[in-house]
């Protein structure tokens, strides 16, 4: 793995602590033979004033995948096989969802929190639209939250990000191999006793390169040619085969 | 946690390949596998395999889009390689493989249609998977009964029954001579045999010679031995119409994907044939009954039984 070390400092005076990050890499190229990646997130806390008492400073990092509308679909029995009958869109929901703190989800961030700034896989995802004849629309974004969990595209880690002396913090978001293009919002939230006191935000690019980056150019921007080609690529290989088959014999 | 990821990362880092189009990491050696398995079968019966490669591709976690028009890309490849075995043996009816594809390509254009019109519907998984229930089920059920019964008669040291060559398709008009295929019929028939594959070959994401094999044989009354080259050349110009559809207009061809299989499966179409040469008309017959009965008790299964998870997650049609 590539490490891309890239400091990013930013320092708002308008909170009392605020937030120094460091990525581990700021873009993350998908090659041939990209297997998933992780990122470290790690940074410091900057503060003019000492430390206020109470209740230690906690930390949550968020990765974001680009959003997009999905449908949801139930199967149901009707003349004796499963078939899908009810259907629900789901207005927004992340590709890529990964929730890291330094504690329990419930201690470090209050529910009202939660909702204001859309933290918690669930408040990530928006759906509004449900047919009348749905009555529980409910279940077809748990359903959704399951499936993508399933397959480690939505994460929730508890007590994932280490911080020390209230100051220093690092976490580590794991991505998947079946990862889509684009900006990944990546958000750093400090709290305390439940409140967000500080809020930093930035992206990480993913996106194809090399022949990876080309076959799909080609595919989107001249579809004929790269259906002629990918037929071409087939023939040969069926032809070259069958002749090295047949000098194997002779 | 974090460890157990890097070991999974180092065990299986050489061997991922993160496909384009498809965009999903897959293993390889797998994909490599799996086109040398349905390669082999595919040189032995002369059906394109696509009726047992596109679900495994499901199962691997492609998505079915994907998996459905690259497969037709792959069976490009396994049939070009297989058709070429098959010149080389005089075993092809070029004149009846021309007309079977011109009904073909007439049928694969209609597919399209209605596929896009059962799409819009909203219920194109249904119908795709009944109509693998439905043909699968009675293809094979005939063809294993009728090969049995081939069998049973050979064994008991009777003469292997010709097939009735005079039916109703003797009376219709337009005929033609098939010189290869000893046959003089009218090309009405496999016109419309070709129109059938090519609608059902759209619509199911396959090439569709486990149906045109059967309607050549039983039908069409042709000679076992020619009828597997023939398929082959009318599935490599039907499938080759319907890869440049699907890039044109889903853009779900994934070259990447097809390369990988079509080398399995090249060199599996190889053995495959050798292996079908040698093999009496009657046991390839009743092989490929069972394999097309295999896959119909699967598909059937999955509609009839309870799937553990109700909910699907799919795009939205028109983003």
């Amino acid at each position: 793995m590539r490490w891309l070390i890239a400091f990013l400092f930013l320092a708002s005076p308008a909170f009392a602590e605020s937030v120094v990050l460091g990525l581990s890499q700021n873009e993350i190229a998908i090659t041939t033979s990209f297997d998933g990646s992780e990122i470290l997130v790690f940074g410091a806390v900057k503060r003019e004033a000492p430390i206020p008492d109470g209740p230690p400073l906690e930390v949550i990092v968020t990765v974001a995948g680009p959003d997009e509308p999905v449908n949801v679909r139930r199967k149901a029995k009707r003349f004796g096989i499963w078939v899908n009958t009810d259907a629900v869109e789901v207005d927004r929901a992340p590709s890529f969802y990964a929730v890291a703190t330094s504690g329990n989800l419930r201690d470090v961030l209050s529910d009202v929190e939660d909702l204001r700034y859309k933290v918690s896989v669930p408040r990530a995802i928006r759906s509004v639209g449900a047919p009348m004849e749905i009555t529980d629309a409910a279940s077809f974004t748990e359903a959704l939250i399951r499936i993508r969990k399933e397959n480690d595209l939505y994460q929730l880690m508890e007590n994932h990000v280490a911080v020390d002396d209230q100051t220093l913090f690092r976490g580590r978001i794991e991505l998947p191999a079946a990862l889509t293009e684009g900006a990944y919002e990546t958000r750093i939230f400090l709290t305390r006793e439940g409140r967000v006191i500080s809020q930093y935000e930035t992206a990480i690019e993913v996106r194809k390169v090399g022949l990876e980056r080309w076959l799909f150019s080609l595919s989107r921007e001249q579809p004929f040619l790269y259906g002629l080609m990918s037929l071409a690529i087939a023939i040969a290989a069926g032809w070259g085969a069958s002749a090295a088959f047949s000098l194997l014999r002779n | 946690m974090a460890l157990d990821f890097r070991a999974r990362t180092v065990l299986t880092g050489y061997m991922q390949i993160y496909l384009p189009i498809a965009e999903v990491s897959v293993n390889a050696f797998l994909l490599l596998g799996l086109g040398g398995m349905v390669g082999i079968l595919s040189g032995m019966f002369g059906v394109g395999g696509g009726f047992l490669m596109t679900p495994l591709l499901f199962f691997i976690g492609i998505p079915p889009a994907v998996a459905v028009a690259t497969e037709a890309n792959q069976i490009v490849a396994s049939s070009f390689s297989g058709v070429l075995a098959h010149f080389r043996r005089k075993t092809v009816d070029l004149r009846m493989g021309v007309v079977l594809l011109i009904g073909g390509l007439v049928g694969a254009a209609l597919g399209v249609i209605v596929f896009n019109y059962l799409k819009a519907l909203g219920q194109v998984d249904l119908l795709v998977k009944l109509c693998y229930v439905v043909f699968l089920g009675v293809i094979g059920g005939l063809m294993f009964i009728e090969s049995l019964n081939a069998i049973r008669k050979t064994a008991k040291g009777g003469a292997v029954p010709t097939r009735k060559k005079h039916n109703w398709i003797h009376k219709l008009p337009f005929k033609m001579r098939f010189r290869v295929s000893g046959l003089y019929i009218s090309v009405i028939p496999p016109l419309l045999v070709g129109l059938c594959v090519g609608v059902l070959a759209a619509i199911m994401g396959v090439g569709g010679g486990f149906i045109m094999v059967p309607a050549m044989i039983y039908l069409l009354g042709m000679p076992t031995k020619v009828v597997v080259g023939t398929s082959l050349f009318q599935i490599i110009f039907v499938t080759a119409f319907t890869t440049m559809l699907h890039a044109t207009t889903n853009f779900t061809v994934d070259v990447v994907l097809a390369v990988l299989l079509l080398v399995g499966g090249v060199i599996g179409a190889q053995i495959g044939t050798r292996i079908g040469v040698k093999m009496k008309a009657e046991q390839l017959r009743i092989l490929l009954a069972i394999m097309v009965l295999a896959v119909c008790g699967k598909l059937a299964f999955d509609l009839l039984v309870m799937p553990s998870e109700l909910y699907s997650v799919g795009a939205v049609e028109g983003h």
